[in-house]
């Protein structure tokens, strides 16, 4: 049945040099592999930031571009110039100017209530999905998913339509006769809340619906067997489990909306600006690059223990994963 | 997890989803509104979408936006699954911690800092600011979303296919090519259409790092936002919808018929 | 016979076999003192072997033994760190595997998802650049041969295990491979399937004429199907040789432990001579053993019985002074077929007699707390030196 005249090619000619057990890095494939990336990263991500830390320490002018000092390769001389002119009144500005400060706590304090009201919200969603039949669960995260998917823009002015003065949620509560007079919604706290957690509320489901979706359901039958009632269960069992889930959503909520700039900018006042307007004021309207840069510096500042937190979660869950 | 809905659970997924959809459904609904006052319900009529077409400036716009969203998601696509495999499939490598942090930041900082970082960049290299700075600046945001849909795809990949398809004679290459490719296709198909839709819907990072001549549709939409509810945004609005509507559901249904897993992806999901 | 049996290195390797069929042949394969390291812990230790051409070779160990590792090794997946591996007399080591004449077929199948019955087979063939009408041919030749016509179109998610198992086998014969390698390939059958696909390995493999090296922990498996065995442990072999050998005269205790059960007696030698050694023991008396052995007279041995070979009876045997022991029945352990009988012998020493069931359970001759004897011949035990 199989014609045996066949013989095989020097084998021991075709051998490569040898692959140190299943250490890939060294190939020159797999290092193009990181480095492409990396590169890319390091000019577009990183040299920014560094630039953007420079032009914290410089100070504003009126030229193209609108700050000094410009850093000048050429000679000795320039690079001492360039140190020398550098400042920190910018900063020193950010911490005496109370309107600054002010920027800063607001913009925590509405991400930290907001995320609160988002976990408040997100959770049932996301504990009903979990417990869904399997069938439908797909479908219900496509749908959760969906308005991510449209544009955030377009989300958030939708709500200008519901909110403002002759907006429909004052003619529902008009007609149905719980107020005489329509309301103000728009330029209100109340407005940058609702925006928030209608925009954020997906990115808070899907981490918990996730984490549950993952749990075993007889860890729960083991619960119920060694004598506990459902609802203790649920706080002994089922929460603890969640909260890795938890703990992501609400750092993936909170971290970016402390530097939101568009919904409160369309659906809040115009007094007491989040710390993400009043940087893009400084910029484009002050067109104080310096202090913006300021702002954003101090910003990330703020914000790098969170992320960290979620990075470490990340790379555990990475590592965890593989 | 599956121990059957109870009423509680039944009620917080139908309103937490009609509180997801309600805004969108009424944009499109008063999209067709005859009268230009939202208090008012003229009639159904399409002529904003009529009038739509006759703006230039728009329909520019909406141009521009849609080959900034090609090329950078693709280039994004590109460097995302790129990046993704170095974080599986190579593991470890020298400055991976710092790696892994420069993937994931974009995820998570906000846009402002982001698009200021990107902007000074640009004016410090002296370089001109408009549709190439654009791309460049999507690229680099939505490359992290990519690298971490094609991540997750990675991390339930039986590997053992490719030391089959190495036993029965194919090169790495070839192996990679022909047989772990078609295998993560939907995940990069899936991280384009995100980078896709992040793209074309960025407000914040278009506005820094644009300049004159590449005015993206969200930047002119939130300038005419800003003086106020119009029936032609409405429109607008309305197909950008549908468009995105159509791909999700289209890339669902694909997946479906292509067995296991759906095509939709979690962002952020641990 | 409880005791923890530590495994010592056999002193004289019992790799580089001396009973193959045919000894002055050149092996196909053979290792030469390969070592094989993870994070400083050999997993394979100085390990030498020899398998032949046209042979079913198993590889038998508990987890842990290193018997995938080699194979891997084999199949070009890892690279042994010192030794070298031989193929057709050629140096392999340093070959990697899609250039190998090797083929594996993996516990997982590893089937490739998207592609059809058809394409996952000729997936080997294309590589080697056949042309397009001696692939569909040989294709089907191979399909038929495992006996699965009409499925050429089906996705494996359409499979069923025990088809998508026989993809797999399909997948390394259509190439033809000087060796086929399998990882435990019945491992996630259940009982029938597994006998069942047993014979058709067994089959294919004196049909074709090849050369197959399969790993598995079952040792019932190893025994059925191969011609020859290594019993690992550890990372090195405890002992190579046919499937009696190794039953019938294991070279360890340790062996003698991992292929079936056995009864350890210790003891002394007395003498050793024409018919066989006596050996003086606490535990069970005099025993006589018809063997030849290197051991001398003082030297501490054990004797290993097989619990099927021992005979157990109500009277006392005809020749009561050497190999046999009274006792009573401590436990009994009903398989169905057989029964397992602990017995506590007089002289403390707990020994396991397995008989055929003869008879119903109910007319049963012997059962608890009754009073025995065991017996056995001389040419039933097993002298063992380490």
């Amino acid at each position: 049945m199989f014609a045996e005249n066949e013989t095989p090619p020097r084998l021991a000619a075709l051998a490569d040099p040898p692959l140190k057990g299943r250490d890939h890095s060294r190939t020159w494939p797999a290092r193009l592999v990181v480095l492409v990336p990396y590169v890319w990263l390091i000019v577009f991500f990183l040299l920014p930031f560094v630039i953007v830390v420079k032009i914290s320490l410089s100070q504003t002018a009126m030229a193209q571009p609108p700050y000094i000092p410009v850093l000048d390769l050429a000679g000795w001389e320039g690079l001492k110039n360039f140190f020398s002119e550098l400042t920190f009144e910018n900063y020193v500005l950010l911490f005496t100017d109370s309107l600054y400060l002010t920027s800063y706590l607001r913009s925590l304090e509405i991400a930290a209530v907001s995320t609160l009201l988002l976990l408040l919200l997100g959770f049932p969603i996301a504990y009903g999905i979990a417990r869904a039949p399997r069938r439908w669960q797909a479908v219900l995260v496509i749908l959760v998913m969906l308005p991510f998917w449209t544009s955030f823009l377009i989300r958030v002015y939708a709500w200008i339509n519901i909110l403002q003065r002759e907006g429909l949620l004052n003619d529902a509560l008009l007609m149905l006769g719980i107020v005489q007079q329509p309301l103000v919604w728009l330029a209100t706290d109340a407005a940058i809340y609702i925006g928030i957690v209608y925009s954020y509320l997906p990115f808070m489901v899907l981490p918990i619906y996730a984490t549950l979706e993952k749990m075993d359901e007889s860890l729960l039958e083991a619960a119920a067997d060694l004598g506990s009632p459902p609802w203790k269960a649920f706080w002994l069992v089922t929460v603890p489990l969640a909260l890795p889930g938890i703990a992501a959503g609400a750092l993936l909520c909170f971290i970016p909306t402390v530097g939101e700039f568009v919904i409160p900018d369309l659906l809040g006042g115009s007094e007491q600006m989040m710390i993400g307007q009043t940087l893009w004021t400084e910029f484009f309207t002050n067109r104080d690059w310096p202090v913006a840069s300021a702002l954003a510096v101090v910003l990330l500042c703020l914000l790098i223990g969170p992320i960290m937190i979620y990075q470490h979660m990340q790379t555990r869950q990475l590592e965890g994963a593989r | 997890m599956r121990k059957g809905l109870s009423w509680f659970n039944i009620a917080a997924i139908g309103l937490g989803l009609a509180f997801l959809y309600i805004p969108i459904a009424i944009l499109v609904i008063y999209s067709f509104n005859a009268s230009r006052l939202v208090t008012v319900w003229g009639g159904w009529s399409t002529r904003w979408y009529g009038e739509l077409f006759n703006n230039e400036a728009m329909l520019d716009a909406a141009w521009i936006s849609l080959r900034i969203a090609l090329l950078s998601a693709t280039v994004a696509t590109v460097l995302g699954t790129l990046a993704a495999l170095a974080l599986v499939r190579i593991g470890r490598f020298r400055g991976r911690l710092m790696f892994s942090g420069m993937i994931y930041a974009p995820l998570i900082l906000p846009e402002v800092i982001i698009g200021l970082a990107l902007l000074l960049f640009f004016v410090a290299a002296d370089v001109d600011r408009g549709f190439w700075t654009v791309v460049i600046a999507h690229t680099t945001l939505t490359m992290g979303f990519a690298a971490i849909i094609v991540q997750s795809r990675l991390l339930g990949f039986d590997w053992s296919v490719e030391e089959a398809a190495m036993d029965l004679g194919a090169p790495p290459l070839r192996t990679f090519l022909t047989v772990t490719l078609p295998l993560i296709a939907p995940a990069i198909a899936s991280a384009w259409m995100l980078a896709f839709t992040l793209s074309l819907d960025d407000l914040v990072i278009a506005s820094f790092t644009t300049g004159p001549g590449a005015t993206t549709l969200p930047i002119r939409i939130y300038s005419e936002v800003r003086l106020g509810v119009k029936p032609e945004i409405n429109a607008v609005c309305t197909i950008m919808i549908a468009v995105v509507a159509l791909g999700v559901v289209a890339a669902s249904l694909l997946s479906k018929l292509r067995e296991d897993k759906p095509a939709v992806p979690l962002p952020g999901a641990p | 016979m409880a005791e923890a049996i530590s495994s010592k290195r056999p002193k004289n390797g019992g790799g580089l076999s001396e009973t193959a069929r045919d000894a002055a042949a050149r092996p196909l394969v053979r290792f030469e003192a390969v070592t094989k390291r993870f994070s400083g812990f050999a997993a394979v230790d100085r390990l030498s072997l020899d398998i032949h051409e046209g042979e079913f070779f198993a590889l038998l160990g508990p987890s842990g033994c290193g018997k995938t590792t080699l194979l891997r090794m084999l199949a070009g997946f890892e690279t042994p760190d010192e030794g070298r591996i031989l193929l057709d007399g050629e140096d392999i080591s340093g070959v990697p595997p899609y250039r190998r004449p090797v083929n594996m077929m993996f516990q997982s199948y590893a089937l490739f998802p998207h592609l059809t019955v058809e394409g996952n087979v000729a997936f080997g063939l294309r590589q080697d650049g056949l042309p397009k009408d001696e692939i569909a041919a040989r294709v089907k030749e191979v399909l038929a041969l495992v006996r699965l016509e009409g499925l050429e179109k089906r996705k494996p998610h359409q499979l069923s295990g025990g088809q998508r198992q026989r993809v797999a086998l399909a997948r390394c014969l259509v190439k033809r491979p000087r060796v086929l390698l399998l990882d435990e390939p019945l491992a996630a059958l259940d009982r029938r399937l597994r006998e069942d696909t047993r014979f058709e390995l067994m089959d294919l493999q004196s049909k074709l004429g090849l050369t197959f090296v399969i790993v598995t922990h079952d040792q019932e498996e190893a025994m059925s199907v191969a011609d020859r065995i290594g019993v690992m442990n550890q990372g090195w072999l405890a002992q190579v040789g046919t499937p009696p050998e190794i039953y019938e005269q294991p070279i360890s205790r340790w062996v003698a432990q991992f292929v079936g059960d056995v009864n350890l007696i210790e003891g002394r030698i007395l003498s050793v001579g024409g018919d066989g050694a006596l050996i003086e023991s606490a535990g069970a008396g005099r025993l006589r053993v018809k063997q030849k052995t290197q051991a001398k007279p003082g030297d501490t041995v054990w004797v290993a019985l097989r619990p099927e070979k021992l005979r157990m009876s109500r009277e006392p045997p005809a020749l009561a002074e050497e190999n046999s022991l009274a006792g009573q029945v401590l436990d009994i352990g009903y398989l169905g077929d057989i029964s397992i009988y602990k017995v506590r012998t007089d002289k403390g020493l707990v020994m396991k007699a397995a008989t055929a069931n003869m008879t119903r359970l109910i007319e049963r001759p012997i059962t608890w707390d009754d009073r025995v004897w065991l017996s056995w011949t001389p040419e039933a035990g097993v002298v063992l030196t380490q």
